[in-house]
């Protein structure tokens, strides 16, 4: 349905934007994969994502130019071509980078830390801090990387103009398949002895080292996956924005992948994907609205959805079969649902005051 | 030789700033190991008190000697960060004790509704804070090197605050206390420690020193919604770096933070200078995965 419903149904701006929110999703499996079942909560996932939008960037930025220097390069006073961007024409070698450096940096720093033992909250502040350095790199390096503006003017993509409709509609066919592809390794690499180990890495790492594992190994595959498909996820992205800037690495987006993992519920990947979808979504329609209450929003919804609803959107609706058994009871208290979940919420917070 | 004598002080500078930041983090998360997000926001406040006690004395006497208001503002700013601190704790934070990366997220969203409520309150364009006329000039010590008053107030002020912080945690009975509930929750708990208590208002002092940096970056330039951000990020890695609930570590690595970063600064860019200096402390820590100062169990 998404396939081919979509296209016809929807017009090409919300397509476009539909296509956005599946490429987050794209970059949501793969957190999911590392948070949701081996318990690596990294805030700078959006690094890995904006590394793949740069290679793929640098690709339609190559076709863009004809050849000639690109644009932001001149303006910056660089007169040759730097000999690593002349790859980039190939939009294979593009795509390889986009999706083999990310996983490659993913899996070389998830090592390292967890060679040293540091996992938990160190992990996640240490990914925040590689967000923070990328952003600053990528605007220091104003010759390479265009600076605050990054790459823009893309034109063409494979001598087709990007703007044009049926081009859209390709790429987010593209999208679509590729999402699904990331499901499918997901599921498949979640179902498999390797998810078990994840779930255990997450459960009890101790307990997991003293079997004969070896936890780095293993953190480092998953974050690699992990960072593969937010790579994946980055290089369609950028065709569809036509824009790259070193907004895609920063501390603010990579946080709000983890709000949508959260909102989605962590632990299950068809959650994941839903979380993307509807908080963007929803991002959209309220802030074109009211721009200043989707900050309020966002907020709350941190809050609330870790505070009552650990389990996210999935969890929610896991829950609702349980919630119909016990509807009799609902009835013959006419407070209303709302209310007895958020008793429910203060039982679980005393319990856990007195735990 | 100027060029390293400048250098060393703009370490120092940048080192002390970095300490005032983290010092107040080195408390929540090295203490209490509590992950405050919204820890750049509390610097926010601090910052926007100050703003708004130097609005205030220009109202009742002046705006010739209101600049001198910036004095009160800093035990003002401490005080207020520090009730919303206790606030928070006790409406938010104890629920999440046993789930950090929740906590995490949890002070992340808070933090965004903090900066949401200052960029309706006070605008998001930057306000310049009145600060004491006695603080605008700078010595000189020789060509080319200049230190300027508001840099070695910062200076002062950082180390009043880890004196300050020490003496509480060492030579106070409330202290103990805090040092005991971190130490052991369960066995404070059993010799009638209210440990539920001591979490509050440790958490409230982090909060209040987070404040006190806010009304400090005031001397440094206009005072906006996203202030805090700018520090947050190399705070919480003086604090990994430095070892975690080691004030002394902390010191350590707010030095080794600024200093590398200073000298990078001069010797590269900015930009090159940040990637070294993380992967420095990354280096580090494959090392000595506890950072500089190790915990000793016994």
């Amino acid at each position: 349905m998404l396939l081919f419903v979509f296209p016809n149904a929807l017009d090409p701006f919300r397509l476009n934007l539909l296509a956005k929110y599946l490429c987050f999703a794209i970059v949501a499996i793969g957190l999911d994969l590392a948070w949701g079942y081996a318990g690596l909560l990294s805030l700078g996932q959006s690094v890995f994502f904006g590394l793949g939008a740069y290679a793929f960037g640098m690709f339609l930025k190559m076709e863009s130019a004809h050849g000639q220097l690109p644009d932001f390069m001149s303006w910056s006073g660089l007169d040759v071509l730097p000999g690593y961007w002349r790859f980039f024409k190939d939009p294979l070698f593009a795509a390889l980078v986009a999706i083999l450096l990310p996983a490659g940096c993913a899996s070389g720093l998830a090592y390292l830390l967890s060679r040293s033992r540091i996992g938990g909250v160190y992990f996640s502040i240490i990914t925040q801090a590689l967000a923070f350095i990328a952003t600053t790199l990528f605007i220091g390096q104003q010759p390479f990387t265009g600076g605050t503006n990054g790459l823009t003017n893309f034109a063409t993509i494979f001598g087709q103009p990007l703007k044009d409709a049926a081009v859209q509609t390709q790429l987010y066919r593209a999208t679509v398949i590729a999402l699904a592809l990331c499901l499918a390794i997901g599921a498949w690499l979640a179902r498999s002895r390797f998810g078990r180990l994840l779930i255990a890495l997450r459960d009890d790492e101790q307990r997991l080292r003293f079997s004969g594992y070896n936890p780095a190994v293993l953190k480092a595959a998953v974050f690699g996956v992990a960072g593969g498909m937010a790579g994946l996820g980055g290089a369609l992205f950028a065709p569809q924005v036509g824009i790259v800037n070193p907004d895609s690495l920063g501390i603010i987006l990579g946080i709000q992948m983890v709000i949508w993992v959260a909102v989605g519920g962590r632990g299950t990947l068809w959650g994941a994907v839903l979380g993307a979808v509807a908080v963007n979504g929803a991002q959209s329609a309220v802030s074109e609205k009211f721009p200043d209450l989707w900050q309020y929003a966002i907020g709350l919804l941190f809050v609330g959805s870790v505070l009552l609803f650990p389990g996210g959107l999935a969890g929610a609706i896991k829950g609702i079969p349980g919630l119909l058994r016990r509807r009799p009871t609902v009835a013959i208290q006419p407070a209303g649902a709302e209310n007895i979940e958020a008793e429910e919420a203060e039982k679980l917070g005393a319990e856990l005051v007195r735990v | 030789m100027t060029l390293i004598l400048s250098g060393l002080f703009n370490g120092l500078s940048v080192a002390s700033i970095l300490l005032l930041v983290g010092i107040g983090l080195a408390i929540t998360f090295g203490l209490m190991n509590v992950i405050n997000m919204a820890h750049g926001q509390f610097i926010m406040v601090g910052a926007y008190v100050a703003y708004v006690c130097g609005n205030l004395a220009t109202r009742v006497v002046g705006a010739e000697s209101a600049g001198n208001a910036f004095l009160l503002a800093l035990p003002a700013s401490f005080l207020v960060a520090a009730v919303i601190g206790w606030l928070l704790e006790r409406g938010l934070i104890r629920f999440l004790y046993k789930r950090p990366l929740d906590t995490l997220l949890a002070t992340w969203g808070v933090g965004l509704l903090f900066e949401q409520a200052a960029k309706n309150i006070f605008g998001a364009p930057n306000v310049t804070v009145l600060v004491p006329k006695w603080l605008d000039g700078s010595v000189n010590l020789g060509p080319d090197i200049t230190l300027s008053y508001a840099r070695l107030f910062i200076f002062g002020l950082a180390l009043v605050a880890l004196g300050a912080v020490y003496a509480f945690l060492f030579r106070t009975d409330r202290g103990r206390l805090v040092r005991a509930v971190m130490q052991d929750r369960a066995m404070a708990d059993c010799l009638g420690v209210r440990t539920e208590r001591v979490d509050a208002y440790t958490f409230a002092i982090g909060a209040g020193l987070a404040g006190l940096a806010g009304a400090a970056l005031c001397l440094l330039g206009p005072v906006g919604p996203f202030i805090g951000t700018d520090y947050i990020v190399q705070a919480f890695m003086v604090v990994v770096l430095g070892g975690v609930g080691q004030l002394m570590g902390t010191v350590g690595a707010a030095a080794a933070i600024g200093g590398l970063d200073s000298v990078f600064n001069l010797q590269y860019s900015v930009s090159i200078g940040q990637v070294i200096v993380f992967a420095a402390v990354i280096a580090f820590l494959q090392l000595r995965p506890s950072g500089f100062v190790r915990t000793r169990a016994r």
